[in-house]
């Protein structure tokens, strides 16, 4: 008797539990491909958040207050607690942290290309809070509703806390666009570099995303991207008209039938080189990553050490 | 009740997508006695799908009467909400 023949019942159960809207929860019997899927999506999202704290966090010792910098430093922290969050659902699937950083460190596992370009101004600080984070939460409000217990809950919590994280991010803008005319340039200057890329974090067009179908059968993914990415275009353009900022894309016009902005198409090529390794700051973000990691290999001992003195069991610091 | 039997706590999670809730505490000989008990006191009117137990003397808990410098540190933050920060007329989807 094949495999398949045996784990046939299973698999229907399963698939008539998603199809009815129930969740999945951590005990539950699911096909490996479902569990592979998913600690791949959860994982990138972990990393993307994780590795996003480093251009912000590029500004923090350079804010231009002391009330900016304290809402960058909550932000950034934020963005640390989302990591975790998601490590922890990730890891009701039954990967270990250390696999899932050692994915990071190798290249096995990505994250949002976009963290991959630099913050140059202070600006990009407002760009990435409001664009970056706006494109985020479109998403992430989408996988509310994703079939997986662990990984549905952890986005109520972070959708939750992003709503601070975009509007701090307009407020910077806003408050340029309401400054001189350098100011205004920055603003105009950070939109027009982080635009693009904000666009690009949606991925490629639906007939061509590698995972979609199977992601969209078992309910991973709840919307496509082409639907999410205009969305976010709608959201976005309205808010750049409504503070005098200009959508840098010539293509961009509403269109009346459709009630929707049609907009100009996205630069694959950049999107491949920038995912395959070739963005401007990918090397530089897995190696402060990796740095970070090694540098902190003392606390873990130090922790591992405590806990051997106090005859508890020690967990494999490797 | 025997002296040596344990207390645990009960979580009860109604709904698959929902967290497990607390719903009380019990005493039981075993975290397998204490999983029968809970089931027989606490969902025996269909009010959940999946039932935790857990020995409360594995909980570590925060003490209330330390409230104000456990959790001081964190009250004088309102930018960390998002009604700190004031919209543009017409702009309702941040």
């Amino acid at each position: 008797m094949s495999d398949k023949v045996v784990s046939m019942p299973n698999e229907e159960r399963f698939q008539a539990r998603i199809d009815a809207e129930e969740k999945i929860e951590p005990k539950d019997w699911m096909p490996e491909k479902y569990r592979q899927n998913l600690i791949r999506q959860i994982s990138q999202h972990a990393h993307s958040e994780v590795i996003g704290e480093q251009p912000e966090g590029n500004w923090i010792t350079r804010a231009p207050s002391l009330e900016r910098k304290a809402i960058l430093l909550a932000k950034v922290q934020d963005e640390a607690g989302h990591g975790l969050y998601l490590y922890a659902a990730a890891e009701t699937l039954g990967i270990t942290r250390e696999e899932l950083i050692e994915r990071l460190h190798t290249g096995a596992s990505k994250y949002a290309s976009i963290f991959n370009y630099p913050s140059l101004t202070w600006a990009d600080v407002g760009a990435i809070g409001w664009l970056v984070d706006s494109a985020a939460i479109v998403n992430q409000v989408s996988l509310q509703n994703t079939s997986y217990g662990p990984y549905a809950r952890a986005m109520v919590r972070i959708c939750k806390e992003e709503s601070f994280h975009q509007r701090q991010g307009y407020n910077i803008m806003m408050t340029l666009m309401q400054g001189n005319e350098q100011q205004r340039a920055m603003a105009q200057d950070a939109l027009n570099r982080w635009w693009w890329p904000s666009l690009m974090m949606f991925g490629p067009h639906d007939g061509e995303s590698a995972h979609s179908a199977q992601s969209m059968k078992w309910k991973i993914k709840r919307r496509s991207n082409d639907d999410l990415r205009q969305q976010y275009v709608d959201q976005a353009v309205q808010q750049a008209l409504a503070i005098g900022l200009e959508v840098p894309d010539p293509d961009l016009v509403w269109n009346e039938s459709r009630g929707h902005y049609d907009f100009g198409e996205i630069d694959w090529a950049e999107f491949e080189r920038v995912i395959n390794g070739n963005g401007p700051c990918n090397r530089q973000r897995l190696a402060h990553h990796v740095k970070a990691h090694e540098e902190g290999a003392w606390v873990r001992e130090a922790m591992a050490a405590y806990d051997a003195k106090r005859g508890k069991p020690t967990v494999d610091v490797a | 009740m025997s002296d040596q039997s344990k207390l645990y706590e009960v979580f009860v999670r109604s709904r698959r997508g929902l967290d497990h809730k607390h719903v009380g505490s019990l005493h039981a000989d075993d975290p397998e006695q204490a999983l029968e008990y809970a089931r027989d006191v606490y969902t025996r009117r269909g009010e959940g799908v999946s039932l935790w137990v857990v020995a409360a003397g594995d909980i570590t808990a925060s003490q209330e009467s330390d409230c104000d410098s456990f959790y001081d540190p964190l009250d004088d933050k309102p930018y960390r909400h998002a009604a700190m920060y004031d919209l543009p007329e017409g702009i309702d989807s941040l």
